[in-house]
């Protein structure tokens, strides 16, 4: 598939691994943002090929392991209200809230639907004027444009039986949070490409100067971590700290200037609560209130559910990158993707499901046995 | 590992999921997380499937052959071996591009006892119908069984027919059993698999379950992808008789058809079998340019997809490339290749070499995969 | 996060009143909102997410990105000697499927 697999070609994959090597001259840690980049790192044990100076900490930019248990929990009271049909992206299917998820209410019989754009919304609500359809946006600014334009056609179209729950969160406070926690090791950063993609990356400047840390907008396949890597620990080495573009195949500077204008036609800058963080100001999109008939929260009467957090969880430590998952006592023994504790084991994209899912599990608290099985297995035919 | 009870308290909340080990068949030493209600993963094939019968079914049916969980029971009966399957087809939508339910059921039951050398000789199949079914839609699917009986070259012998009130029943369901016999030179099963064996996958993967997803609403592909849904049977007695002149048989260790869960959760399962490791080669594995495709836009893995016209064999070291070639010349193996092998190290684990030159991990899967945004 | 499939936009027409495309991604065809990029034209290249295209891709961009990652090898002159031994040990033999239409 073009502009997809030549960046993951091994080849170039070990030389730019090579190049790094040879422009590290102390130990640096990074941040990728992104939970697709995280993903991409663990499933191409990409933190494996790197030099052991280079250290990858995993960032918060997972949207279903970062919405609220209270968000989740009144995305599930509306989904056991008989006359809805409540859709949601695969990814939050089986996010647990207080009292089960949404698989368990649909085996209830509730009308949960999977949909892989928000569009379908609009067939569905049309298709079933007398349902109340309940859309469960969630995500970053990529997915906002997506999201705005269903409530924007919403209102065109009257539709006024569809509406959306709306959980939209935002990158750049959440760096900024990272960078003012005290304890924090991160000192350059992978930003997030498809974000960017949508928003371009004229707001990061600030925050790379004011902290001066290098941002590297970075896209998702192999090559293109890699370079992304390459780039930042070449700014760290020479002391710079500015902005800088990897990705520039798919973005610039101002981004998508048609999707930002209807963003801010239909969202409003509000605070959010970041599951396992806590609130950060100004973090969030809500829906303006032009649009309340079709803001599912003001809609519907989902007050009043008082979730409960496992005290065990340590995933606002793993989504600041202050602590790694097998750092985490309960992580692969009571804490599995099976049965998640907290935000970072619920989702795919969450650094401690990667970690499982990709086997890291093997030895909690530091030694990986598979790590060390690959070490030997190539020093083997290294030296043959 | 801490009880029921210490998991409760430190968890907190009362959450449906948490229940002790209730213990009708008798008592259980670990505490376990239940699920109070089936829930569609339960028959996704992975890791939640072998829980249910790990902890629900086994325990109550526990004999030697159940015991051995292979795709079908090898059964001696005085001097005759006899391979016994039985198999439930659910699949919504019932036509779809390649195929149907019917064609589903006598290829995947043929299949299930062709993975351990049989001959298929016998199927029954017995059905429940929706009310409100259409007759014709019915009449297309016996049709089709028809057919994909005659290829496969077995015979419908006996069956069944119910039918449940509109809204119980999704259209129809088919049950099957199938008989076949093992010849006595024949061994195949999951725990004959060696250190050193070959890995051979006979095609590309993942052909049947994305065209079942690209049928389902909002995930509609044009064009290019069909089901996979065949017989393998005749395949399998290619395989068999690559050593014409030596008449030798033992050849192939293990077979298995990678059908839900896909090739990864099927590799993962014979290493748990056999206590071996295995490693394979992303870059070995034959996907088609559509599901490829098809894959990368919902974030999906072809690995955990299903097939339903694929065989896993693998095979001693020195009959590997013969065997190969001989799969190369027969229709359903033109795209054949060897993946992997076995190895002895990390017993029960799967490993792979990524695209790029990493190595990860390849686990079973959890549920069922969903199409995903992030 | 943003899980975004690069795909080639084979026709583009409109429907419920938005501007849609037909986008192919390997081998199979799909529709993608275009009302983000209204200046796309058949034959160009969009980044998609959820339905709908976020991007243009650059292609010249895309060239000089690549040929300087390719570039990076030359300095280096590396050679990837682990790559072949393991491939002539484990005798793995990839094989390239065309897409659709070729016989099983």
């Amino acid at each position: 598939m073009k502009y997809l697999d030549e960046y993951r070609d091994g080849k170039i994959a070990a030389q730019i691994v090579d190049q790094i090597r040879r422009t590290l001259t102390r130990p640096w840690v990074v941040m990728e943002v992104c939970g697709g980049q995280t993903h991409s790192i663990v499933k191409n044990g990409i933190d494996y090929l790197l030099p052991a100076g280079v250290e990858l900490v995993h960032g918060p930019g997972c949207p279903v392991c970062v919405t609220p248990l209270e968000m989740i929990d009144k995305a599930h009271a509306i989904a056991r209200l008989p006359n809805v049909i409540f859709c949601s992206f695969g990814d939050m299917l089986r996010v647990p809230g207080s009292d089960g998820d949404l698989f368990t209410i649909k085996s209830l019989g509730g009308d949960v639907r999977v949909v892989y754009s928000p569009l379908e919304c609009l067939k569905i609500a049309r298709a079933n004027p007398q349902k109340q359809v309940v859309f469960f946006a969630i995500g970053f600014e990529t997915t906002a444009p997506a999201n705005a334009m269903l409530v924007w056609r919403a209102r065109e179209e009257s539709l006024n039986n569809l509406s959306l729950l709306v959980s939209h969160v935002l990158v750049p406070p959440a760096l900024e949070a990272i960078l003012d926690a005290p304890g924090n090791r991160v000192q350059g950063f992978l930003g997030p490409g498809h974000v960017c993609a949508v928003m371009g990356y004229r707001e990061y400047d600030p925050i790379s100067a004011r902290y001066h840390v290098p941002i590297v907008i970075t896209g998702f396949e192999p090559l293109d971590i890699l370079q992304g890597t390459l780039m930042t620990i070449q700014q760290l080495e020479s002391g710079r700290a500015t902005v800088e573009n990897q990705y520039s195949r798919i973005l610039d500077r101002e981004g998508n200037r048609a999707a930002q204008k209807l963003i801010a036609s239909v969202f409003k800058v509000g605070d959010r609560k970041w599951r396992g963080i806590g609130t950060i100001p100004m973090s969030g999109y809500h829906l303006r209130d032009e649009f309340s008939r079709h803001d599912a929260e003001k809609l519907f009467d989902v007050a009043g559910i008082a979730p409960l957090e496992p005290e065990i969880c340590i995933s606002g430590q793993i989504l600041r990158g202050l602590k790694k998952p097998h750092d985490c006592p309960a992580f692969a023994t009571l804490c599995t993707p099976q049965r998640p504790l907290g935000a970072t084991m619920v989702s795919a994209e969450g650094a401690c499901a990667a970690y499982y899912t990709y086997g890291r599990h093997l030895s909690p608290h530091g030694f990986d046995p598979l790590h060390q099985a690959i070490r030997e297995t190539e020093n083997v035919h290294a030296n043959r | 590992m801490p009880t029921a009870d210490e998991i409760s308290k430190i968890l907190g909340a009362s959450g449906p999921d948490i229940v002790p080990a209730s213990a009708p068949f008798g008592s259980c030493p670990l505490p376990i997380f239940d699920h109070k209600r089936i829930v569609l993963g339960h028959g996704s094939g992975g890791k939640l499937t072998a829980d249910l019968i790990e902890k629900v079914f086994l325990p109550a049916f526990r004999n030697p052959t159940l015991d051995k969980m292979d795709d079908q029971a090898v059964l001696k009966i005085g001097n005759l071996r006899l391979a016994f399957t039985t198999d439930s087809f659910v699949v919504t939508p019932i036509f779809f591009p390649g195929g149907d339910i019917g064609r589903l059921a006598i290829h995947g039951t043929v299949n299930d006892l062709a993975m351990s050398g049989a001959r298929p000789l016998y199927l029954s199949a017995a059905f429940i119908l929706e009310e409100g079914l259409a007759v014709d839609d019915l009449r297309r699917v016996v049709e089709s069984m028809r057919a994909a009986a005659a290829e496969a070259g077995v015979q419908l012998v006996t069956g069944d027919t119910k039918v449940v009130n509109r809204g119980k029943g999704d259209q129809i369901f088919i049950t099957t059993t199938g008989i076949g016999i093992i010849e006595n030179d024949v061994n195949i099963s999951a725990d004959q698999a060696r250190p050193g064996d070959k890995i051979i996958l006979s095609g590309t993967i993942g052909d049947h379950g994305m065209t079942i997803m690209s049928q389902r609403e909002g995930l509609e592909f044009e064009g290019a992808i069909e089901s996979d849904c065949a017989s393998l049977n005749e395949l399998v007695i290619t395989m068999l008789s690559t050593s014409a002149s030596t008449q030798r048989r033992d050849f192939i260790h293990t077979m298995r058809d990678p059908t839900r869960g896909g090739v990864a959760t099927t590799l993962n399962e014979l290493a748990k079998r056999a206590n071996v490791g295995i490693v394979i080669d992303q870059r070995s594995i034959p996907v088609r340019e559509s599901v490829k495709g098809a894959c990368e836009v919902l974030g999906l893995d072809p690995l955990y997809v299903a097939n339903e016209g694929k065989l896993l064999a693998f095979v001693v070291p020195e009959m590997a490339d013969d065997v190969l070639d001989r799969m190369r010349q027969h229709p359903l193996g033109s795209n054949a290749a060897i993946i992997g092998e076995v190895v002895d190290t990390h017993p029960g684990m799967v490993l792979m070499k990524t695209e790029i030159g990493g190595t990860r991990v390849l686990d079973v899967m959890f549920g069922e995969q969903l199409p995903r945004i992030c | 996060m943003c899980l975004a499939i690069p795909g080639k936009v084979l026709s583009t027409f409109d429907q419920h009143g938005l501007r849609m495309a037909k986008v192919q991604f390997g081998g199979v065809v799909r529709e993608a909102c275009l009302e983000y990029v209204p200046e796309v034209q058949a034959g160009e290249y969009v980044l998609v997410h959820v339905g709908f295209a976020l991007s243009r891709i650059d292609e010249a961009e895309a060239e000089r990105t690549y040929q300087a990652l390719r570039e990076l090898g030359q300095l280096t002159e590396l050679e990837t000697p682990v790559d072949d031994e393991l491939d002539e040990r484990a005798q793995f033999v990839p094989v390239k499927i065309d897409p659709g239409g070729d016989g099983r």
